[in-house]
């Protein structure tokens, strides 16, 4: 793994937060050639070009979102960055956040004038309080170096960037939910079509972008959109953050050309299963993904089609490794109960579901389970599959399936002998 | 009394309002003002901040209780939130609850007599790789050890 860094260049350098050292590695350089040099459709055109795809875990081509929003609209316009990490195993959008929040409040700059939005929006979830503080401090800074606000660049372009802090619910990730969230509401998902891109906040032309993606920006337009698609497979193009965590030697946050060997990136890069013991399954997206097991990760790249193709989901890069002392049950309850916590409560099959897979799950793990339990939770599944408002319901049913499908003899086996076979 | 906002709390949300495209967009950061005010989210404040912000109490009642971060009833000076979530489940965030529980005496959702700590068990932080970890308040702190735990516990009066 020694290819260059896009976006993690700035990780690991002393005050790297700081505007200062931002500039004195090239940063604003991007804004200001895109302000002073491009038409919104050049610079829209050429993130299509890049070919990069959203980075929040449905891989939408960003160019083409942008390109969706109305150009006569009379309505206001708004960018939304999409900073409200709270996907399971997932810690990469917080890295950037707190070590270069200028990269971030950049590529917001640059998403917002593609659509000629004036007011743009970084949406943090709540508990990241450091966080908030350091992005709040990065768009003061901006703002004094005449990088947002009123006539940037003597363009006569005015652009607000306003910092808001989420309150704490795993579905304001979801765009439409963030969008509820933000017109001070409950975080429900909303119906679509109409898509944010027509109707979105406040019902005006509205784009969400991850943390990631806008991060990307500003090394695009430097180095050119031909640059960045050079890079990684024909449909994965770039580079992409894994965040690393569970049963591995070297935990954290990597940047790899997207394509990379999965097997490779896990037992090289990130040193393997520590302690002498052997992987017994991988989630590769986060935990909304189903899990894999060791055998199906072998021939397996670390791109949107290659996950795809083993029956998983890149997701948003969240990769939780789990080791042979891991009770399956147990993970999958883990799992289970994160989405009973935060299901919006709006669509019956999610709201009734989560909670039922959940209890389900528990009574199998404290050596309750009946027979039948297992082809229950997977009608339970099956029946929130595709049945709802936003991809939670999904991203609820997949895992618990999936738990159930790769590691039937373990769930049988604890429900056979009421108690756990593995953990003890 | 009734409950309302300091001068400064007052000037500080005319702000927060006339920062935001609409007035409504501004409920979340006006509910952590008035959290900061007045400790809690109970109903007198519910029915202040509606009042504020032009809205019936029943809907700002409905957004305070979907997030997380609202207290709806008084909490300890310490909040101690342990990530539950599977990569601290697997990095051994069960020890860090049992840990805490026996230290304090409390249970998840309790607070301890002298009003300094309430225990809760939240979902995931961001911070999978650092597991297990705790937030206190507004603090994060991470790659807990039985030893780190017990000294931040006792720093925290």
């Amino acid at each position: 793994m020694s290819m260059e860094k896009l976006l993690l260049r700035n990780i690991g350098v002393t005050d790297s937060h700081t505007l200062a050292v931002y500039q004195s590695r090239g940063g604003y350089q991007s804004w200001e050639k895109v302000v002073r040099n491009m038409k919104p459709a050049e610079l829209i055109e050429a993130v299509k070009a890049s070919g990069l795809r959203g980075r929040g875990g449905a891989g939408f081509p960003t160019g083409m979102k942008w390109s969706f929003v109305p150009k006569d609209s009379p309505k206001p316009k708004y960018l939304v960055c999409n900073a409200d990490e709270s996907e399971p195993g997932t810690f990469k959008d917080r890295l950037l956040i707190e070590q270069d929040p200028h990269a971030i409040v950049e590529g917001t700059l640059i998403a917002a004038f593609a659509i000629q939005s004036h007011t743009a929006f970084i949406y943090i979830r709540g508990e990241l309080v450091a966080g908030a503080k350091i992005l709040e401090r990065a768009v003061e800074e901006a703002c004094r170096a005449g990088y947002n606000g009123k006539n940037i660049f003597g363009s006569g372009y005015d652009l607000d960037v306003i910092v808001h802090r989420g309150a704490g619910a795993y579905i304001c990730g979801e765009e439409t939910a963030l969008l509820s969230s933000l017109e001070g509401g409950r975080g429900w998902p909303k119906v679509k079509p109409p898509f944010p891109a027509t109707h979105g906040l406040f019902g005006c032309p509205t784009v969400v972008n991850n943390v990631e993606t806008l991060a990307a920006l500003p090394w695009i337009i430097e180095r050119g959109a031909a640059a960045y698609a050079a890079m990684g497979t024909e449909k994965s193009k770039g580079t992409k953050l894994f965040s690393v965590s569970g049963h591995i030697s070297r935990p954290g946050v990597y940047e790899l050309e997207m394509g990379y060997p999965f097997k490779k990136f896990l037992e090289e890069d990130c040193g393997g299963v520590p302690n002498g013991r052997k992987l017994k399954g991988v989630i590769p997206g986060g935990g909304s993904m189903p899990v894999l097991r060791p055998e199906e990760i072998e021939k397996v790249n670390l791109d949107y089609e290659s996950v795809q193709a083993a029956g998983s989901m890149l997701g948003s890069g969240g990769v939780i490794v789990m080791n042979d002392t891991t009770c399956m049950v147990r993970a999958a309850w883990n799992i289970a109960r994160f989405y009973a916590h935060e299901s919006c409560g709006q669509c019956s099959p999610c709201r009734e579901g989560c909670h039922w897979m959940e209890k389900i799950f528990h009574r199998i793990e404290h050596g309750e389970g009946q027979a039948g339990d297992l082809d229950l939770i997977l009608n339970i599944s099956g029946n929130i599959m595709g049945n709802t408002i936003c991809p939670f319901g999904d991203a609820a049913a997949m895992p618990a399936a999936a738990f159930i499908r790769k590691f039937r003899p373990e769930f049988e086996a604890h429900i056979a002998e009421k108690r756990c076979t593995v953990a003890g | 009394m009734a409950l309302e906002f300091s001068p400064e709390a007052l000037k500080q949300f005319e702000e927060t309002v006339a920062r935001y495209p609409k007035k409504e967009a501004a409920m979340l950061p006006v509910l952590y003002l008035a959290q900061r005010e007045f400790g809690h989210l109970g109903p007198e404040a519910i029915e202040y901040v509606a009042r504020l912000m032009e809205q019936s109490p029943a809907r700002v009642h409905g957004v305070v209780s979907f997030y997380t971060m609202y207290n709806m009833k008084p909490i300890g000076r310490h909040h101690i939130q342990v990530c539950r979530t599977l990569s601290c489940a697997l990095g051994g965030s069960e020890r860090i609850t049992g840990l805490i529980k026996k230290k304090l005496g409390i249970e998840p959702g309790q607070t301890t007599a002298d009003g300094r700590f309430t225990l809760s068990e939240v979902e995931c932080l961001a911070s999978c790789g650092t597991a297990p970890m705790i937030q206190v308040n507004d603090e994060y702190y991470e790659s807990l050890t039985e030893e780190k735990l017990t000294a931040i516990l006792d720093s925290l009066r």
